[in-house]
């Protein structure tokens, strides 16, 4: 398994094996509940996260330059 | 005359300006006309993309959903974003694939890999079963969102009448070129409305997002929240992986992948659009605002949260401007879903059965069938009708039955053959039927077991009888495939 694929999982790992344990209303951040904020914050870290794969990609030459 | 009605006819007008002048200056053959010529870049292939995504369901449905069930809208959120990190790997081996055979529909994909052509029916079937209800779809959502930001001035059947005219217009003339150009100004519109509207109405309404979510905190406890029981964590976590996984089986978001120039175009789309998806987390906010200022709403009465609560708030001319990005909503999925049930119709079906066709002929008949099938989803969507509601409900299980048969088949030689790839479809998509039409879930089936267990999504038992019945039948007739293709190679016969 390549670095990248690991990276690709994460997200999956985060976002869905992460609810279980966030799953409660406070503390509020950012004005949102926090499992709600959960959520968000694995969406902006999935966007991170597919940004590194690129570059590790482009580094292979196959990703695109960003 | 009303503001809101002149803003309306003026946004719709300009979209249909936008799709007929997108074919200026090309020779609009099927190539062109389905995937675009394979020349979009990461703009156009974004806004395709996201195109599809925000459609009448994020104006309706996401506010809607938060209204009505609370927590569990959280997994638009999250199945979006995922659906974008497979993609990263999904779609360059399809999109090469489909480069180099010269393939401009979902079906071609499978015909080709599996050199089946009776595969390629039970595919386009598939597709056009869960795409004809999703259109309706977006054509109901038309008629509400006109009808109610026109003050009732446009009855929902005079708002569909012309919403499906446009669309039928613009898609026999210039095909993807309309989408296109009409996601442009659609995805303009939809970012400042929704971006506005959500941060507006909770401080308008509360003062800030968190007093807002305090507030219905404090008069629903629990709902902001995943439940104990029935749609909990793991219906959510359920729920989430079978749509990522039908997410690029929709044949029109599948065909889209098609008209990019080159593969780097999904790679660099992946950094962006799970940013992209935070725009429902603004309309979530203002279905969250809409439950004790708009109270009372039942059940399909929710999707009605967003536009309810902005007529009560704005002046007419800001709800003809939120109208008719609504408006766009519909416009630009709907042209999109249009062409490709043409495409796979024409090509797919029509081409087996005819096949000595030219490829203009085939692309003559598909664009022939556009208002064929308009006229169809037009008379279901003022005619209504349970089948269709059913359909609706299966559409998203249908499409996903496809993911094994094309994750298999991705290596140079698929790993399993047509005859276990036909079956695995089959029997998943006769389980979805059953499993929707007799309203079984998990629980009702094994009332016994644990409820994390019973809430997981029936839709995963339709997948691991489809990955078990493909697998088996690919064993048992293994032999049966050599033979054929050693026979078909000596007759120089055609396989099915």
């Amino acid at each position: 398994m390549k670095v990248k694929h690991a990276l690709g999982a994460l997200p999956f790992i985060g976002m869905l094996g992460g609810v279980a344990f966030v799953n409660r209303v406070e503390p509020y951040v950012l004005g949102m509940p926090f499992v709600l904020f959960w959520i968000v914050m694995w969406v902006v870290l999935t966007s991170l996260i597919m940004l590194a794969v690129n570059k590790l990609d482009q580094s292979d030459g196959k990703g695109e330059k960003l | 005359m009303n503001p809101a009605l002149v803003i309306l006819f003026l946004f719709l007008a300009l979209s249909l300006y936008l799709g007929i002048r997108a074919q200026r200056g090309k020779d609009m053959n099927m190539e062109q006309w389905t995937v675009g010529g394979r020349g979009f870049g990461s703009v156009f292939i974004f806004l395709l993309v996201a195109g599809e995504i925000y459609t009448t369901f994020t104006f309706l449905g996401g506010s809607g959903w938060a209204y009505s069930k609370g927590a569990p809208a959280y997994y638009v959120l999250a199945y979006i974003s995922l659906a974008y990190v497979l993609s990263y790997w999904l779609l360059p081996p399809i999109w090469r694939y489909a480069k180099e055979h010269r393939l401009v529909s979902q079906s071609d994909f499978f015909v080709s890999k599996y050199n089946s052509p009776v595969l390629g029916i039970l595919v386009s079937t598939v597709g056009v079963l869960a795409i004809i209800p999703y259109l309706v779809l977006q054509f109901k959502g038309l008629g509400i969102i006109v009808s109610e930001a026109s003050y009732g001035m446009i009855a929902p059947t005079a708002a569909v009448w012309i919403g499906v005219l446009a669309v039928t217009i613009y898609v026999m003339i210039s095909g993807i070129h309309g989408s296109a150009w009409t996601a442009v100004i659609k995805d303009i519109m939809i970012f400042f409305v929704v971006v506005f509207l959500g941060l507006f109405l909770p401080y308008h309404y509360y003062g800030g997002i968190q007093p807002m979510f305090e507030a219905v905190d404090a008069a629903k406890p629990g709902f902001l929240i995943f439940p104990a029981e029935g749609m909990s964590i793991s219906w959510f976590v359920s729920t989430v992986l079978l749509t990522v996984f039908g997410f690029y089986m929709w044949p029109h978001t599948f065909g889209s992948v098609f008209s990019a120039k080159n593969e780097k175009v999904f790679r660099k789309n992946t950094v962006v659009l799970p940013l992209y998806t935070l725009m429902l987390l603004f309309v979530f906010f203002v279905g969250f605002t809409a439950i004790l200022q708009v109270p009372g709403l039942q059940g399909a009465e929710g999707d009605l949260s967003l536009l309810r609560l902005s007529m009560r708030t704005f002046d007419p001319w800001v709800v003809g401007l939120i109208g008719a990005a609504g408006l766009l909503t519909a416009l630009v999925p709907g042209s999109m879903l249009l062409m490709t049930a043409a495409t796979l119709l024409a090509k797919n079906v029509i081409h087996v059965f005819v096949p000595a066709s030219s490829e203009e002929r085939i692309g003559r008949i598909a664009k022939g069938l556009v208002p064929v099938l308009s006229l169809i989803c037009l008379y279901y969507t003022l005619s209504g009708g349970e089948a269709l509601v059913t359909l609706l409900l299966m559409g998203y299980s249908l499409v996903t039955q496809l993911f094994p048969a094309l994750l298999f088949s991705l290596p140079a030689r698929p790993l399993v053959n047509k005859y276990g790839a036909f079956a695995g479809i089959a029997c998943g998509v006769l389980t979805v039927v059953y499993v929707t039409v007799a309203e079984v879930t998990i629980g009702t089936l094994f009332p016994a077991l644990p409820a994390f267990i019973k809430d997981i999504n029936v839709g995963v038992i339709a997948l691991l009888i489809n990955v078990a019945v493909m697998g088996a039948v690919h064993v048992l007739t293994a032999r049966l495939t050599a033979s054929g293709t050693r026979a078909a190679a000596a007759e120089k016969s055609p396989t099915i």
